[in-house]
């Protein structure tokens, strides 16, 4: 995966164009704005990416970070009225933006797919678990009831439920919600997609079942050489799962690499904060949870200069005003959005400008780090 | 006491054992404890029981049989008059007439009318045009109804503002008046047949149900198309009228089957009182309704002889009453099981 520098926030270009010829999808400058009574959302303000087939990419942030919004939006599911959804997604060479749902239906279910959230809602309470498989299957593959009665069967068996043929025959609420996620996978994959989207597949799973979800999602992946794009607000499901990161902030991508790059040289605060904040198993039992402070910008009205600036314990007057563009790194395929970079001299030296004078040139106050946090 | 007040730190438990400690009141703490823990249980019992009792209600329990034993014997009164033990229609009893007995009496359980013809035929061989109007125009609701308010519902936008204002002009319009309005225009004339007139009257009853069944549909699609399996639906390609009729139409239908079921006691009603204004089903000897046996003899109250009305007024009183119970069990099944998923 590789990412552009938005033409919106960005002064100058840093990292070169890049042709992506026969990429299987490739997302560029994507903005996705909603037209609310209090003014304009701007969920996804400039997104680029682009992704091959058997690649995964995890998309993390926290909410209201714009990144279930931008899934929606590449597949084209938001609704059509006070949306307004420009740049191009491309799609095997065949542009969506701008197809109306007739269009669209000839990607949907065969081609791009999606994994919901929440099992409870995205399967029919009044359609039994085999129909509903089968319904697709019937529909776009134009199987035969037989066949497509065994197709679901054996979807249902490659998706890890014990006794299929029983399943197929249940209504969903006489399963536990790790069936029905279960489910709701061997339906999106029901028609072969070469592009799957999962969206926090996992948040409304107990922890137990969170990492089987996740393993059957990864292995379904690599058998059929599809292309994945994972969801999630946690570090921690995407950390040994997939190739790329993409982080997002305020409805940009603020620092993408490929994983083992990303966890090994942080650049972007915004990222390092989110790192921290995951708790560790060796802490002392009533050690303060690292956190970051404030809350999500407001999409209405974002603040002037970088949108975490006023979060951030490295903020400088620059930050402020103006809004970082995609730089790039020295190692290959990480860009990070961010003046003063974790790691670096100026880095360095911001942060210990902001430790020195108590606070940030946002006026955060900043909390002298304890060893084990840094 | 004192003591207790001038530390302020304490909070107020401490302070009124302290103040009780000091003043040797009576109510030792423990005791002021089993008080309120009495209190909780007796709190909590009341919750159970409530919830049981409401738990029953949603069952059938005797009243909701009684209404089906009613509403089945409606319905083989509807279909099948002749396996009732009656006398034919048009078959008069001079010697009951003679005895100035108009009530209940050997042979005439619903007692007879003033004519001497038996009050039970009457009743039985009524519900079949009662029934016929009724049912037929709540289902012409139903299917028109139900189809605008699932394209509003579903599509919302222009459609759901165009529709709704639709609808709510036609509940504007005093629904009697507007089906009176329709048959008096439509099947008025003389020589109208018999059939047309009761289509007319079908007709009337349904378009004036149409914007009730339209809204109710309208604002549970609204609810149910939200539902992320729609979405899910929607992303594994499947087309628009199969998602409106295979994934929302079936979640929303308990709510509307309710709603016909109390429809189909309002049509009743209705059809009643169309024929009190003369322009329901036709009366005739061979031709009875619930409605229109009421309105021809309604003139035998004058004469002291109420067995006339009192039969079919019976009849429509405990189909409505069953209609409405029944419709009352199928909501509550509803909501019980949205509550669950």
């Amino acid at each position: 995966m590789s990412t552009r520098p938005g033409k919106g926030g960005g002064r100058r270009r840093v990292a070169p164009l890049q042709e992506h010829t026969g990429c299987l999808l490739e997302v560029v400058e994507i903005k996705t704005h909603f037209k609310t009574p209090a003014g304009v959302v701007r969920a996804v303000d400039g997104v680029s990416l682009t992704l091959d087939r058997g690649r995964t990419l995890g998309i993390v942030g926290e909410s209201g970070s714009g990144k279930s919004v931008l899934s929606r939006s590449i597949m084209g599911l938001l609704p059509a009225h006070n949306v307004i959804r420009e740049g191009s997604v491309k799609f095997e060479g065949n542009e969506l933006v701008g197809l109306g749902s007739n269009d669209m239906r000839r990607f949907w279910g065969v081609e791009l797919s999606m994994v919901f959230q929440d099992p409870m809602t995205s399967l029919n309470p009044v359609m039994r678990v085999g129909n509903q498989i089968t319904e697709s299957l019937r529909y776009h593959l134009g199987m035969e009831k037989d066949e497509a009665n065994a197709t679901a069967l054996n979807l249902l068996r490659s998706v890890g439920i014990p006794e299929p043929q029983q399943r197929m025959r249940q209504y969903p609420h006489e399963l536990s919600g790790g069936m029905r996620q279960r489910v709701v996978i061997a339906i999106a994959l029901a028609c072969g997609p070469k592009l799957l989207f999962a969206d926090e597949p996992t948040t409304a799973l107990d922890v137990t079942v969170q990492a089987r979800i996740l393993d059957l999602l990864q292995r379904q992946q690599r058998e059929r050489h599809m292309a994945m794009v994972l969801v999630t607000h946690d570090l921690g499901v995407v950390a040994g799962r997939t190739h790329d990161i993409a982080v997002m902030y305020a409805g940009k991508i603020v620092e993408t690499a490929p994983t083992a790059t990303l966890f090994r040289n942080v650049k972007m605060p915004y990222t390092e904060a989110l790192l921290q904040s995951i708790p560790k198993l060796d802490y002392h039992s009533h050690t303060r949870l690292t956190v970051i402070p404030g809350r999500p910008p407001n999409l209405i009205h974002p603040p002037k200069g970088c949108k975490f600036s006023p979060r951030c314990a490295y903020a400088q007057e620059r930050c402020l005003e103006e809004d970082p563009p995609l730089f790039e790194a020295d190692t290959p395929g990480h860009h990070y959005r961010c003046f003063f970079p974790v790691g670096t001299p100026e880095g360095v030296e911001a942060f210990s400008r902001n430790q020195e004078r108590g606070e940030t040139a946002a006026g955060t106050p900043v909390v002298v780090r304890t060893a084990e946090a840094v | 006491m004192a003591e207790a007040d001038t530390d302020s730190t304490r909070d107020a438990g401490d302070a009124i054992h302290d103040r009780d400690l000091i003043a040797g009141a009576p109510v030792s703490p423990t005791e002021l404890d089993v008080v309120v823990a009495e209190a909780v249980d007796a709190v909590i019992v009341v919750d159970t029981e409530a919830e049981i009792e409401r738990a029953a209600t949603k069952r059938l329990g005797i009243m909701g049989w009684l209404a089906i034993g009613w509403m089945a014997l409606v319905a083989l009164m509807t279909i099948a008059p002749g396996l009732f033990p009656i006398p034919s229609l048009d078959e008069r009893s001079i010697e009951a007439l003679r005895s100035g007995n108009f009530g209940p009496q050997s042979g005439h359980p619903l007692g007879i009318d003033g004519s001497g013809y038996d009050m039970a035929a009457k009743v039985v061989n009524g519900a079949r045009a009662s029934m016929i109007v009724s049912v037929g125009a709540v289902t012409f609701g139903l299917v028109v109804g139900g189809f605008l308010g699932l394209i509003a519902g579903y599509f919302r936008g222009r459609i759901d503002t165009v529709l709704t204002a639709g609808f709510n002009v036609m509940l504007a319009f005093p629904q009697l008046i507007l089906a009176l309005t329709l048959v008096t225009v439509f099947a008025n004339q003389q020589g109208v047949s018999y059939g047309r007139r009761v289509g007319v009257v079908t007709f009337a009853i349904g378009i004036v149900s149409v914007p009730i069944l339209g809204r109710i549909t309208r604002a549970n699609t609204l609810a149910w198309a939200q539902r992320e399996f729609v979405l899910a639906a929607k992303v594994i390609g499947t087309k628009t009228s199969r998602i409106m009729f295979r994934e929302v139409l079936p979640n929303v239908l308990p709510a509307m089957f309710s709603i016909v079921l109390l429809g189909v006691g309002v049509a009743i009603v209705v059809e009643g009182g169309l024929a009190l204004l003369g322009v329901g089903v036709p009366p005739g000897i061979d031709s009875p309704s619930w409605g229109n046996l009421i309105a021809s003899l309604r003139s035998q109250l004058f004469f002291g002889r109420p067995w006339g009305v009192f039969a079919p007024s019976m009849a429509v009183f405990l189909t409505v009453l069953s209609l409405n119970y029944l419709g009352d069990v199928v909501r509550a099944r509803f909501d019980v099981r949205e509550s669950v998923l």
